[in-house]
């Protein structure tokens, strides 16, 4: 296992951080959204706010699965587990992410529903293999990252004849929601993205080239650490000068470590021989997208929940108070929230961007709240 | 003839039977053959009731703690040893020396005599090598899949010299704040083992009887105000804990907290933040600022605080947040946790 110091190093992170204070234009303004979830928990976790010039903000993307999904979605699992009687399996985010009724999955297991918290669909598998005589449901959540396993648990209950196992697919496309935030009434303006680490080493960098070319929108792809996220910014706040210039926007590869511009082809293949595009899915806070989601293909689609148990997708609006909505398209902050802090708490999650440690909320609760008393 | 004839125990292959926790003569047998003769000591060996102890001049400390870890054997130690290491540290971080240990097992139907066997001396070895005794306890037996193979509840009694005063409550802002080594080695040399993990470096469990280090602390005449072992919940936890009883703010300096390359490792493969994984052979301290130079120097001398630090000071703060100087030179509260540490999915 390879140790991480060299990514996390003080000294480095204030060198590239005197060079983005240099080059960037004490009067202009740079409007960076780093799409992921991930680098929303590592700019609070590491308190990078703290180490750029006032030009320069960051403003969070949609890019936390737990965070997009619509509360009618938890619905739809709370219902296969209470009404169907099936052993639900689910990642632990989602577990106490905010549904109608006052409900979460946690509730609904506390009163009695067969949920199950697993690390990967191998768990879900095995459960499936366990009990022969119940059935077992997997909410399947994420963006590219984590499709192909979905995929390869498909083929393999394919493959062993599992009768009793299906998913509940949420998986989502990255360039969808980004599509969606340039072009959603609402949403914020935007010079540049940070573009996502995991999800573009299965997409590769190629798919981000149209916000260059039709957006102008520079985007530059990095890893999870902080460093390469400080260097992001550098990369972003260069081209953004050079744009000013009437140079051109690019896509820029930071994460040359993982990512490739074709991605990782096998994963690719693999997720089109079981999924194809779902023509609308609803996502919290950017509405229904087309082609914005993945669903079985025909000859998989024995697999799918929603359709061997009929249970229905209903929309339901969000609790009144909660901006989860405008903080996903960028246009707001945690702190804009009235409830913010006072009602909605990691412990009390009103939104779903208070459950996920990559959420918007969770993130500046947990980490940055102490500027909200300070300044 | 013998007529008072016993079966004797097979450490080998025998298991723990419901009656070896009915009272009988077969419960005599298993505490006579097993605990008396391990933890042999003349407390336990009159066979009372209770154990009648000598009168001491002090004020009396006790702490009870209940382990219920699993696996019971991971790297470093086990849940024995954990057991009397633990309990001993909740009575030394009030500032008292430890004198006697009481042990309570409930042990499940068919666990292995032979481990049972194994836990119990390395409880009495960790207890000899503390030189506190265990002088009374108590053994049931739960049918099967009632518990999980044993639980192990520990209680210590100490006594605190005059003059000494530690508390929770007791941090001012200014007070420096100490930690007496690498952050995490417990909770991930249990949990690798649990998930399986292996790494350059095996994980060992830091599991230590901290009441050593302690009296050498207190003898330096520093001006300590807190002692506390930041076990379940990790460091981040305990600070937090001392901040809210005390109602004081801390600014640490990530830098200074020390961790061991594969539990850094550790817990970036399983997505967990080493401040709230367990310790069990740490301490936090907080002392007077003026006092703090030498305290380190009084701790580094020790073999079990060798990598002590100054990790950070208390500040005023009516909110009680505990502030953090990251790594990057950024700001950001180190927070109460919510819900349970789990794996990030992304
Ligand atoms: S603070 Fe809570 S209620 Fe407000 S936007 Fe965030 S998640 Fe929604």
């Amino acid at each position: 296992m390879k140790y991480l110091d060299e990514f996390r190093n003080g000294e480095l992170a204030s060198i590239i951080a005197a060079n983005i204070a240099r080059e960037a234009c004490p009067a202009g303004i740079y409007r960076l959204m780093e799409f992921c979830g991930g680098h929303t928990h590592a700019i609070s976790r590491y308190g990078l706010a703290d180490l750029l010039p006032a030009p320069v903000r960051l403003i969070h993307g949609p890019g936390c699965p737990v965070c997009v999904l619509p509360i009618g979605r938890i619905d739809q699992a709370i219902r296969l587990a209470s009404d169907h009687g099936v052993i639900l399996c689910t990642y632990a985010d989602t577990l106490r992410v905010p549904a109608s009724g006052n409900l979460t999955l946690m509730r609904a297991k506390a009163a009695g529903s067969d949920v199950r918290m697993i690390y990967s669909t191998q768990d879900a598998l095995k459960i499936a293999r366990d009990n022969p005589e119940r059935q077992v449901v997997f909410l399947a959540i994420g963006f590219e990252t984590t499709t192909p396993p979905t995929a390869v648990a498909i083929k393999q209950a394919a493959a062993e004849g599992l009768k009793n196992f299906s998913i509940l697919c949420n998986h989502v496309l990255t360039p969808a929601a980004m599509h969606a935030i340039l072009d959603v009434e609402g949403s914020v303006s935007l010079d540049g993205f940070i573009g996502p680490a995991h999800v573009s080493t299965v997409i590769g960098s190629k798919p981000y080239e149209v916000f260059a070319t039709d957006y102008a929108k520079p985007v530059v792809i990095a890893g999870f650490e902080p460093l390469d996220v400080m260097q992001a910014i550098l990369m972003l706040i260069r081209q953004i000068n050079s744009q000013r210039n009437n140079g051109s926007a690019a896509v820029e590869n930071e994460f040359t470590r993982a990512v490739t511009r074709d991605g990782n082809q096998k994963a690719q293949v693999l997720v089109s021989e079981v999924f194809e595009l779902k023509d609308f899915f609803e996502w919290r806070g950017l509405g229904s997208l087309p082609n914005s989601a993945l669903k079985l293909r025909p000859e998989f689609a024995g697999y799918d929940a929603e359709i061997r148990f009929g249970v229905d997708y209903v929309a339901v609006p969000d609790h009144k108070a909660c901006e989860c909505a405008a903080i996903l398209r960028g246009e707001k902050r945690p702190q804009q929230c009235k409830i913010f802090g006072n009602v909605c708490t990691p412990e009390n999650p009103i939104g779903s961007c208070m459950v996920s440690s990559e959420g918007a909320c969770a993130a500046h609760y947990s980490y940055g709240r102490f500027r909200e008393v300070s300044n | 003839m013998n007529i008072n004839y016993i079966r004797p125990l097979d450490f080998k292959n025998g298991r723990i039977e419901m009656q070896h926790g009915s009272g009988g003569r077969v419960t005599a047998h298993l505490i006579n053959e097993l605990f008396a003769k391990a933890f042999d000591n003349p407390y336990l060996a009159e066979g009372n009731d209770g154990a009648v102890l000598p009168p001491v001049s002090g004020r009396l400390v006790m702490s009870t703690d209940s382990h219920v870890v699993s696996p019971l054997f991971f790297a470093g130690g086990d849940i024995g040893s954990l057991s009397v290491h633990g309990t001993i540290n909740d009575v030394a971080m009030m500032g008292a020396v430890p004198l006697y240990l009481s042990a309570a097992f409930i042990l499940e139907e068919g666990f292995l005599l032979s481990d049972l066997k194994r836990i119990v001396e390395s409880m009495a070895h960790a207890a000899q090598e503390a030189g506190v005794p265990i002088v009374t306890g108590d053994t049931k037996v739960v049918e099967q899949g009632k518990g999980d193979g044993i639980f192990i509840t520990t209680t210590a009694v100490g006594m605190v010299r005059d003059g000494i005063t530690l508390s929770g409550n007791l941090a001012q802002a200014g007070d420096k704040i100490l930690l007496s080594g690498p952050v995490g080695d417990h909770g991930m040399a249990v949990l690798s083992q649990r998930e399986n993990l292996s790494f350059d470096a095996p994980i060992v469990s830091d599991t230590a009887a901290l009441h050593g280090l302690v009296s050498a602390m207190l003898d330096s005449g520093a001006g300590l105000r807190v002692l506390r072992d930041p076990t379940r919940g990790g460091v981040a936890t305990t600070l937090n804990e001392i901040a809210q009883q005390s109602g004081v703010g801390m600014l640490l300096n990530e830098a200074a907290i020390a961790i061991n390359k594969p539990v850094e490792a550790a817990c970036e493969f399983l997505g967990l933040d080493p401040l709230y994984v367990a310790n069990e052979g740490k301490l936090i301290a907080i002392c007077a600022p003026e006092d703090a130079v030498r305290l380190l120097a009084v701790m580094r001398a020790h073999p079990l605080a060798r990598d002590a630090a100054i990790i950070g000071e208390v500040l005023a703060d009516s909110h009680g947040f505990v502030q953090m100087i990251t790594r990057l030179g950024g700001r950001r509260i180190v927070d109460w946790l919510a819900g349970e540490q789990l794996p990030r999915i992304c």
